[in-house]
């Protein structure tokens, strides 16, 4: 009976944030399309035939930057930006007195538009396809379930991330602006402008001790059939959200605390 | 006995507000040195609500009573202090707490902006874990009180204001609250969509006993809800009673307007000890004491050829007006 409760919620969650993702369709296709960093960064290595110096085949290298832009569009998260917005708008206030951390809500709202988000980038995928027909691989299912599971732990991470970010507003007006410090490391670090394996071997020596390779590149390379450590990816992957999600739930029990309601 | 469902002791409650100078050296010593200082807007207030009241909190502007709904709701956390609402210690927000309480406040919404009102209220439905047979009946219930229907399917961004509170308030109510805080939830409303949602507030509180906390600007909210009211001044309590004691008190007297046959008449009046308020033509405004309006009334009708009379008292709004600006009322 409170399974069947608890089931319907989550279930009534994402689908009505499904509902609401679908009023915006078009904006979510130009999200989609606006995604295609890893095109460009692939158009820049095949013709400079950098791949030659990481020791990646150029098929290899289309695989993973079309696998990159997938990750990257399952992974994609704003919760700072929406909870900011609904802070400073006091619509935050009727959320924090139901019986639901506010922060299920946004991530419904992530998993609803990634739900919309995934048949236009399939669409782009097939474009991708017949530009580059000799990069087309099928990937067995226990990888695709391997990349499935990491992308979203990907997701996880960055989520956890953004909300701790997203719970200064408890006592910053503006705690995007910290969001956009960390926006510069994962753009370069995540492995969404180049594989890791590309950067020098002085980063090499300390990245794998932050989140970011795990958050395009340790999947992106899993999916596209890269050699990569999964059980390590793995493992660090799930510390990470083991690590954030107390910090999570600390800093939100003392910004809750602070909360002045303010906008409302 | 009917016992206290809310129960405050010695609330406190204190907000650091950065300060800056005007012009542009302020805004650079702002920049540099940021003065903070600490602002005591709820000052040691202490009352009791009962179950199934309604009670109106007055005040003016920043006096505080908001503040005092959010602390009563669990959503700001008081400085110094207890609170007990329906038994819990509302800034722990449990979900049993949670469940009882709900708060509206007027222009702002939980309604999800580009759907229909339906959507959202099987989603607070979920969240507050009630099954899908209860929620058809209970939305078919409140929508059947607030005389609402096919706007529950129109999305949100299409329905006028007074619709759109409809929505919120059968939104805030789908878990069957006991405790609700309303914070002027007839702001920006025209008169009948105000009228209808004090019609609904009354019978909602008749048929389920829920206590009522309101603030609201517009007197006619609490004049027609309220039978007692807290008037907050400056973050302390002013007056907190009975609402018609208040207004006796402060207004003892009624003002008769006599419109008589004639000038001579009038004349007659003015010279026949009553106080007078004012005196245009055959047109004579007299003062009378609350206790003896029936025996003035008398003396008027046996004594003076009089054409018209017309009983006033001084308007509601100006009483309350009165009340926002003192200190305090001892009654």
């Amino acid at each position: 009976m409170i399974f069947s409760l608890i089931n319907r919620k989550i279930y009534t969650l994402l689908k009505v944030q499904y509902s609401n993702m679908m009023e915006y369709r078009v904006e979510i296709a130009l999200w989609a399309i606006s995604g295609i960093i890893p095109f460009f960064m692939l158009n820049i290595w095949t013709n400079n035939n950098l791949n030659s110096s990481i020791n990646i085949s150029a098929i290899m290298l289309s695989r993973y930057f079309l696998c990159a832009f997938f990750v990257r569009q399952f992974s994609v998260v704003w919760v700072v930006f929406s909870f900011e917005e609904d802070s400073l708008m006091g619509k935050v206030s009727p959320y924090l007195i139901q019986p639901l951390n506010p922060f299920f809500r946004y991530f419904a709202q992530h998993l609803a538009e990634q739900i919309t988000r995934f048949p236009f980038a399939l669409i782009i995928a097939f474009f991708f396809f017949i530009f580059n027909p000799e990069s087309i691989w099928i990937p067995s299912l226990g990888v695709l379930f391997l990349s499935i599971i990491s992308t979203f732990l990907s997701f996880l991470i960055q989520f956890l991330i953004q909300s701790i970010v997203a719970c200064l507003c408890f006592w910053t007006e503006k705690a995007s602006s910290i969001e956009r410090l960390l926006f510069i490391p994962t753009l370069f670090l995540s492995g969404l402008l180049a594989p890791v394996a590309s950067f020098p071997e002085y980063v090499k020596s300390w990245i794998y001790f932050t989140p970011f390779p795990y958050l395009i590149d340790f999947p992106a390379n899993l999916l596209s059939g890269n050699p990569t450590n999964v059980s390590l990816g793995f493992t660090i992957q799930i510390l990470w959200v083991l690590l954030l999600f107390p910090v999570f739930k600390k800093i939100w029990s003392a910004g809750t605390k602070k909360f002045t309601a303010m906008g409302s | 006995m009917v016992k206290n469902i809310i129960d405050v002791r010695n609330l406190s409650k204190s907000f650091d507000i950065s300060s800056k100078e005007p012009g542009l050296k302020g805004t650079i010593k702002h920049f540099f040195q940021r003065q903070t200082k600490s602002i005591e807007v709820i000052k040691n207030i202490s009352f009791e609500i009962k179950e199934g009241e309604i009670v109106g909190f007055l005040g003016a502007n920043g006096a505080g009573k908001t503040t005092i709904l959010k602390m009563l709701c669990g959503l700001i956390y008081p400085s110094k202090g207890s609170i007990l609402v329906g038994g819990h210690m509302p800034f722990r927000r449990k979900e049993n707490f949670l469940k009882k309480i709900t708060l509206i406040m007027g222009q702002k919404q939980q309604l999800i902006w580009d759907l229909p009102p339906i959507e959202s209220l099987y989603l607070n439905a979920s969240i507050y874990e009630i099954d899908k047979f209860e929620t058809k009946k209970r939305i078919q219930k409140l929508s059947e009180m607030l005389e609402i229907d096919d706007e529950l399917f129109i999305p949100v961004r299409k329905l006028s204001l007074g619709q759109r509170m409809k929505s919120e308030l059968l939104a805030a109510l789908i878990h069957e609250p006991n405790i609700l805080f309303l914070d002027e939830p007839t702001l920006g409303l025209d008169v009948n969509a105000q009228r209808n949602l004090r019609k609904f507030l009354r019978k909602y509180n008749e048929e389920t006993n829920a206590t009522i906390c309101l603030t609201s600007h517009y007197m006619k909210d609490i004049t027609s809800l309220c039978k007692r009211v807290i008037c907050v001044h400056d973050g302390s309590i002013s007056y907190d009673g009975k609402l018609d004691q208040l207004l006796k008190k402060l207004s003892p007297v009624k003002h008769i307007l006599v419109v008589c046959r004639s000038e001579k008449d009038a004349t007659k009046l003015e010279n026949s000890g009553f106080t007078i308020k004012n005196k245009t033509n055959n047109e004579i405004t007299i003062i009378v004491e609350n206790n003896s309006t029936t025996s003035s009334l008398k003396k008027i009708l046996n004594n003076f050829d009089i054409e018209d009379l017309y009983i006033n008292e001084p308007p509601i709004d100006e009483i309350i007006g009165r009340i926002l600006i003192k200190k305090n009322y001892d009654i």
